[in-house]
């Protein structure tokens, strides 16, 4: 993770506040915003922010975490389906993993994702909460 | 267009090889496939290499591999799609070949991963997923090939139990295959109940499900099918009949359905289309079991088996060496390892071996038809070869 600025700052928009794309063309959410819909080429789209509560897909326990993430393990990681349209992965928390079901119904939360090594910025993002 | 035969074939053996650097186990494997073939000079080289920079430091290895192989100044470049790069260097190869640019081209594979320590390891790999939206939040690649497995049970209501064995039966199965090749890097017979007992690493996939770290190379020789008659009659010729490639998106949020390999439907497609042949004149198929979820997956979006169906045939023996339909007879990812820009090479490789009547202890009885089945990512991206003996 380490040597993430503006890589990390470029993205804030989306990890803070949720901020997609609405297909002017099929109405789609597109999360992170694109600059063209795949499948007919719209380029027009309206910026929209995601609603904040959804239900999840499919999930995992990550039992060997990856590099900045072992404090973390074990972690449940899912797709997650967004009312108002957009797909997310992310972690699944403020729960036991073992009680983690697919079709939960979840929500949004901003919260710490990770450090960027041991002096450099803490990392937020979101993860979802059961509702 | 020319039509391409395969004409020489090399691997080594694969594993974890501390004393040698990257450019000698590629070499080693290339002068394999030159001495098979009996040539000494090539025309054009593509290599497939998914990560050098990350995993030994190293870009720009056409001209190093080029040199090390003492074939400057011939064309040469790298081609990557992640786990499928050696897949699509031999597409590359075979474009070259049937456009008629060069006549006598080596697709090449290799992938150096234990210069790095596990973690970095993890970190390259990562790489071939989306980083942004799915890395950052914590997502591994056994994590996504985890969140693939756990829709599908759902999906198709298999008790969990049930659908455990299926995963461990494609694991025993392809280290059996494994213990009768000598280059491949476990031999080691694994049981069910080892493979349901080991580690878990992400549910439900536990250590044996999984594809090991690498260290290896594999290269073949293309030429024209003409040429091919005329100056290479030391084996059976093996022509390339059919070729697809095809992607799907990056982040497997992103698919309607995360338990359909879009890409390898497409990919295969193309590849029967232009061979003219259907899945049932497939007499084997080499394909990416990086995980065990994979290679039941693959096997249905290559019309092999009905969705939902494939772990069905991987516990009733059905893919086994002495099965109808016998998968990874070279031991696949999971028992001869994936050093991933060597892996679809070395499918071509085992695929001309089983054609020509080469394959040794793991010999088919008299295939004709083979398929190899090479994905980039957790299915962003397939090539599909499908060879035929003459």
């Amino acid at each position: 993770m380490s040597g993430i600025t503006a890589r990390y700052w470029r993205e804030m928009p989306q990890r803070y506040r949720g901020e997609a794309g609405k297909s002017l063309s099929t109405g789609k959410v597109f999360f992170p915003p694109r600059l063209v819909e795949p499948g007919n080429g719209n380029r027009r789209f309206k910026p929209v922010k995601l609603e904040y509560t959804g239900e999840l897909l499919t999930f995992t326990i990550i039992r060997v975490a990856p590099s900045g993430f072992e404090k973390q393990s074990p972690y449940a990681i899912g797709i997650i389906e967004l009312k108002g349209g957009g797909r997310i992965t992310t972690q699944i928390t403020d729960i036991p993993v073992e009680n983690v079901k697919i079709g939960m119904k979840v929500r949004v939360e901003f919260r710490k994702i990770n450090d960027d090594g041991h002096e450099g910025i803490h990392l937020y993002g979101y993860k979802v909460v059961p509702e | 267009m020319r039509e391409v035969a395969v004409v020489g074939v090399g691997v080594n053996k694969w594993g974890e090889l501390w004393e040698k650097s990257l450019r000698d186990i590629f070499v080693e494997a290339a002068l394999k496939a030159m001495d098979d073939a009996d040539v000494s000079k090539i025309d054009a080289l593509y290599v497939g290499c998914m990560a050098p920079g990350l995993f030994v430091g190293q870009e720009h290895l056409a001209s190093l591999l080029a040199d090390y192989l003492g074939q400057c100044p011939i064309p040469a470049a790298r081609v990557e799609s992640a786990c499928a790069s050696g897949g699509l260097a031999f597409r590359t190869a075979w474009m070259d070949v049937a456009l008629g640019l060069h006549d006598i081209v080596l697709a090449g594979g290799v992938e150096k991963m234990l210069d790095v320590d596990g973690g970095g390891a993890t970190y390259a790999l990562a790489t071939a997923a989306d980083q942004e939206w799915e890395g950052y939040n914590g997502a591994t690649f056994p994590g996504l090939y985890a969140m693939i497995a756990n829709a599908y049970q759902k999906k198709y209501r298999i008790s969990y139990d049930k659908f455990r064995d299926q995963l461990a039966h494609v694991a025993v199965k392809n280290h059996d295959n494994g213990l009768l090749n000598p280059n491949a890097q476990y031999h080691m017979k694994l049981t069910l109940d080892a493979v349901k007992n080991a580690t878990m690493v992400a549910d439900p996939l536990r250590l044996f499900d999984c594809s090991p770290i690498t260290d290896g190379a594999a290269s073949v020789i293309l030429c024209p099918v003409e040429i091919a008659k005329k100056k290479f009659r030391k084996h059976k010729i093996i022509e390339v009949i059919g070729t697809g490639a095809a992607t799907d998106t990056i982040a497997l949020h992103d698919r309607e359905d995360f338990t359909y390999l879009k890409a390898t439907e497409i990919a295969a497609q193309q590849a029967y289309k232009m061979a003219n042949v259907f899945p049932k004149d497939i007499d084997l198929a080499e394909v990416h079991d990086c995980f065990t979820i994979a290679e039941i997956c693959v096997t249905e979006a290559l019309g092999f088996f009905k969705p939902g169906k494939g772990g069905e045939a991987a516990a009733s023996g059905v893919t086994a060496l002495d099965g109808k339909m016998p998968i990874n007879t070279s031991g696949g990812l999971k028992s001869k390892g994936h050093p991933v820009g060597a892996t679809g090479i070395a499918q071509i490789v085992e695929l001309t071996e089983q054609l020509r009547g080469e394959a040794g202890k793991r010999q088919l009885k008299d295939p004709r038809v083979g398929l190899a089945q090479n994905m980039g990512g957790s299915g962003g991206s397939t090539i599909v070869h499908i060879l035929k003996s003459l």
